[in-house]
């Protein structure tokens, strides 16, 4: 049997086209050995929800660096679980002020990463926290 | 350099002494680190000596200020003449904040404004647009119509007082509305003063607010250009800009490089399409880099720069007006080298940014906030990098003389290797068939990805230090008061515009927004057009669309 | 619930076009899950109606921006599409970034479009071992079409024949796409050329130089000598703004000349071979390996082999003799 490989997707919800991060944790991921779906900015909610189901990832990473989380991040959480996926995880980082993290956590984001977060602590969290084929 | 020839052996044997001390020292004490270099990987030496200028020519390269290749500074007075401009870059909620928060700066000494836009206006949607959602107001302020404009420029004296526009893929739009409000407040167009930037070049390599192509992308711009040249003469039509290039993470040459071969693709466009000679436009062409942590390597560039663009101006383009030959700049602090951790240190890395800005030369410069990793500045922490400025003006003795630093071994030496490896980026370009050609083939996008990721990888491995973040990071949390943003100002703008929409006349602005797509359609310069239909009300999303229609919109390549 | 139950509920989804639970079973398949197969044998007498287009061409050549104007164009005619875009899986890590679908995201919310990316996850050719039954997944879900588009290393794709009915190579001029440099291999099976980027200098050139290899062939197969298609930027409107369609009409001739000439068998035929060639490997070879290396007789081969004791050949006649009675 083949090795089991996480299939996480880095997207960019909202109008933010600011990819420096995002296109970096790509890489990273990729070198920690996961299969990345990178969709890119300028990515509506229901882009990123519909493209995690056909793709059948285990995790979703959004990245917003214009105050325009609070919206956006739940919104994807919120389809997602109408669709009948809520069991994908959804991430989160970009600027987010400490004081957003208690309603996005509360609105189903199960981590959240801003600047300065090493590259190895996002890594980890996942293979924590993530399986595979969510088993 | 002017060294004699005495001087240089006297150098050769003493560095020779040196480097002997240096080897035995570093036998029993070695290095800190193996390597020193820039936070761009720039490798430096630990020391530099005559020799390593030694082929600098005194006239031909470093001159006197006021004088080609403008190394010393475009003004014969410097900053005794008059300071750098400090204009803060600001933008929140509702024109009603903004325009508050601009009188307070104002008052407290900032001496130009810089209008920070939200997301949907950035990219051509109005506040109602269901793209808007959550965004409205949140990063910038909402300008929907002239309406909100008139209201953002309220007791705002614009015959005397110069305004940029931090605007791309809709610039005609805002710009149009600034020219509307100026004439409604008795301000001819030959009066008022500013920049819009303008500069979608660097949206298809970094920054990615685009809307249309590169080609009418570029041909809009020519547009404003040329308006610009013939109605507006004292306003800066495009601020062709690196601090994006940098913040998407490319080394400093990259930055310098790139910025100047938008500026050549630029030129090379309004001369072909517009006709217009080169000194008609270029003196008001103008600049806008980053100042980044690594203190000399930012300086240097900047030096390097107006030499570059001096040479490019004079000698491939064959400009005469010796202003056509000056490169004028705006500096932004580098947003990516403040931290989240440990906020108050942002203080001290906007300081010594500023410092090299200034060292550099810069026409003009934005001070970031401490707080600006986390949310919008608030007032206090505005007041301080404001303040950070005066201080450097006023306190420090750095504006007394020209260009300190001209001479310096190593800051001499340092700008002409910048300059060579920026002329060799350029010469790549050339070679591709210019810019936009090379952006099709993903080159400066790449570029960029490696250098970010290099950079990122070189953080994580300790390589580089981030103070607070990958050493000297402390378990108790700083905290520090956070800029919130009323939530109510996504519903207000939306009934304003509502309210905006009933009022006007929307036959007048279907005409004037069909007058503007033929325009578009048959060559015809835009900005007249975009003038009328901002004046019956048209919005800036309704003057987008026409540009998405007759143009098409941008597919993302999505390179990583 | 029995696992019969279960697997007459995952073919009824399938069928009834559920996107989750096929790209669940094509996961199953990327990790080769032994119920993946099983699921195969349950799907595959539904198999057949879907026309599956293979796309290759080297990287650069814009195969993703080609396959995102194809969608729409075939959308346009309300005929439903399946993607299938490999990416490589990185050798040194394991990981891959699958960022072929940037480009097909404005049909991310049409229901009659499943983009599904998939790692190479070390097969050589250019595919992963699991398209050739993800085709089959998505052609029981009623795909019309099934665009398969490979990783593109240009000179290895050959592969791609054995999983579709048409195949297009896709060039760039300039980009050393000449003729002279690229391995036969590639230029034999081509059904359609398409020179992309054609306003760029050389695609005159390129086309030429293609059709003197083409003149070249005594004779075609189905007598279907493959056309050139010059597409220009695919989203401008212009010299080659009518091309897009033609291309996709192109498609369409394509696979009704496989029809009416019967090689659409052929090309059934050849997709079977190689299927059943990969399962007797995985059900008469793999197991044995697995034993032989498990025991340690493997070990003891190879010694024996260093030592110049016995050959190779003589081994296998050997292992053949004791294991396939």
């Amino acid at each position: 049997m083949a090795e089991k490989k996480i299939r996480i997707m880095v997207a960019k919800p909202g109008l933010d086209g600011h990819d420096r991060g995002a296109r970096i944790l790509a890489r990273c991921f990729r070198d920690a050995g996961f299969e990345v779906i990178y969709t890119g900015c300028h990515q509506t909610p229901e882009q990123i929800a519909a493209a995690a189901i056909q793709e059948d990832v285990d995790i979703v990473g959004l990245s917003c660096l214009s105050g325009a989380h609070r919206y956006l991040f739940p919104r994807v959480v919120e389809i997602l679980k109408e669709k009948g996926a809520a069991d994908i995880t959804v991430i989160g980082g970009g600027i987010i002020p400490d004081q957003d993290f208690p309603s996005l956590y509360d609105a189903g984001i199960k981590a959240i990463f801003t600047p300065g977060a090493p590259l190895d602590t996002i890594v980890q969290w996942v293979r924590t926290n993530v399986q595979p084929r969510n088993e | 350099m002017y060294f004699t020839k005495n001087t240089l052996n006297q150098s050769k044997e003493l560095s020779d002494k040196w480097e002997e001390e240096v080897r035995q020292t570093v036998a029993r004490t070695p290095d800190q680190k193996a390597r020193c270099s820039t936070v761009s990987d720039l490798e430096i030496k630990r020391l530099y000596t005559p020799e390593d200028i030694e082929k600098t020519d005194f006239a031909r390269d470093i001159g006197a200020p006021g004088e080609f290749p403008f190394l010393r500074g475009n003004q014969a007075t410097g900053y005794r003449g008059r300071y750098w401009t400090f204009r803060m870059f600001s933008g929140m909620g509702s024109a009603f904040d903004t325009n508050a928060r601009w009188h307070m700066l104002l008052k407290e000494g900032n001496a130009g404004l810089s209008t920070a836009f939200d997301f949907p206006t950035l990219m051509g949607y109005d506040s109602d647009s269901p793209k808007a959602r959550g965004e409205c107001g949140r990063c910038g302020v909402a300008i929907d119509t002239l309406d909100d404009f008139r209201t953002l420029m309220e007791g705002i004296p614009m015959d005397r007082v110069t305004t940029s526009m931090t605007i791309n893929p809709p610039a005609t739009a805002l710009w149009a509305m600034y020219c509307a409000a100026a004439e409604s407040k008795g301000a001819s167009l030959a009066q008022i003063g500013g920049t819009i930037q303008n500069d979608m070049l660097k949206e298809f390599i970094a920054q990615k607010t685009f809307m249309c192509p590169p080609e009418p992308s570029v041909r809009l711009i020519s547009d404003t250009v040329e308006f610009g040249t013939k109605h507006v003469p004292n306003w800066n039509t495009i601020s062709i800009s690196g601090y994006h290039i940098r913040e998407a993470g490319s080394t400093a040459i990259q930055e310098l490089a790139f910025t100047l071969r938008d500026g050549i693709e630029y030129v090379e466009d309004v001369i072909r399409r517009k006709g217009l000679d080169v000194d008609e436009f270029a003196p008001r062409l103008s600049f806008f880099f980053n100042a980044h942590i690594d203190f000399f390597e930012e300086i240097c560039k900047m030096r390097a720069a107006r030499r570059i663009w001096a040479r490019v101006m004079r000698d491939r383009f064959h400009a005469k007006n010796p202003r056509s030959w000056w490169m004028r700049f705006h500096t932004q602090t580098a947003g990516c080298s403040l931290t989240a951790q440990q906020p108050y240190n942002n203080v001290v890395r906007t300081a010594v940014e500023a410092l090299a800005a200034v060292l550099g030369g810069t026409q003009s410069l934005h001070t970031n906030s401490l707080d600006e990793v986390l949310c919008l500045p608030s007032d206090h922490a505005v007041e301080i990098a404001l303040r950070t400025q005066q201080i450097l003006a006023e306190e420090t003795g750095v504006a007394n003389t020209i260009d300190p630093l001209a001479g310096s071994y190593f800051v001499e030496s340092l700008t002409n290797k910048m300059e060579e490896e920026a002329w060799a980026y350029i010469e790549k370009i050339d070679a591709m068939g210019g810019m936009v050609s090379a952006i099709e083939k993903g080159f400066p996008q790449l570029e960029i990805a490696d250098a970010a990721y290099r950079f990122q990888q070189q953080i994580d491995a300790g390589e580089k230090t981030m103070v607070g973040v990958n050493k000297y990071a402390s378990s108790a949390k700083q905290e520090i008061p956070v800029q919130d943003i009323n939530p109510q100002v996504e519903e207000e703008q939306i009934a304003r515009l509502s309210a905006v929409k009933r009022r006007r006349d929307s036959r007048a602005v279907k005409r004037d927004l069909d007058e503007l797509k033929s325009a578009c359609k048959t060559g015809k310069n835009v900005m007249p057009f975009c003038i009328q239909a901002v004046k019956e009300l048209a919005t800036v999303q309704e003057i987008c669309d026409v540009y998405r229609e007759v143009f098409g919109e941008y597919r993302d390549p999505g390179l990583y | 619930m029995t696992e019969e139950f279960e697997g007459m509920e995952q073919l009824r989804k399938i069928r009834a076009g559920d996107v989750r639970t096929a790209s669940r079973l094509i996961r199953n398949l990327e990790d080769e899950l032994p119920e993946a197969k099983s699921a195969i044998r349950r799907i595959f007498p539904h198999t057949g109606r879907a026309h599956v287009v293979g796309i290759t061409g080297s990287p650069g050549a814009g195969k993703s921006t080609l396959v995102d104007a194809l969608i729409a164009s075939f959308r346009k005619r309300e005929k439903t599409v399946g993607v299938l875009a490999v990416d490589p899986t990185s050798p040194f890590t394991g990981g891959a970034i699958l960022g072929d679908r940037i480009r097909m995201q404005r049909h991310a919310e049409d229901p009659g479009v499943f983009v599904r990316s998939l790692a190479t996850r070390g097969a050589l050719g250019g595919l992963s071992k699991a398209v050739g039954d993800a085709v089959h997944v998505m052609d029981v879900m009623g795909k019309d079409l099934i665009l398969v588009e490979t990783v593109g290393t240009g000179q290895q794709e050959v592969e791609i024949i054995n999983h579709s009915h048409t195949v297009i190579v896709v060039l760039v001029p300039g980009m050393g796409d000449e003729i002279q440099a690229i391995k036969a291999g590639i230029m034999e099976i081509a059904d359609i050329f398409v020179i992309n980027k054609a306003d760029r200098d050389g695609s005159h050139q390129l086309e030429s130089e293609l059709m003197s290899m083409l003149n070249m062939v005594p004779e075609f197969q189905g007598g279907w000598r493959p056309p050139i298609v010059r597409i220009g930027n695919c989203f401008e409107p212009g010299p080659f703004g009518e091309s897009l369609e033609e291309l996709a009409a192109v498609i369409g001739d394509h696979y009704r000349r496989l029809v009416e000439t019967d090689l659409l068998g052929d090309r059934m035929r050849r997709k079977t071979m190689v299927e059943i060639h990969e399962a007797l490997r995985d059900a008469i070879l793999a197991p044995i390996l697995k034993e032989m290396t498990e025991s340690g007789e493997m070990e003891e081969i190879a010694g024996r082999l260093l030592r110049k004791e016995t050959d190779p050949y003589t081994i296998a006649a050997e292992v053949a003799r004791r294991r396939l009675k």
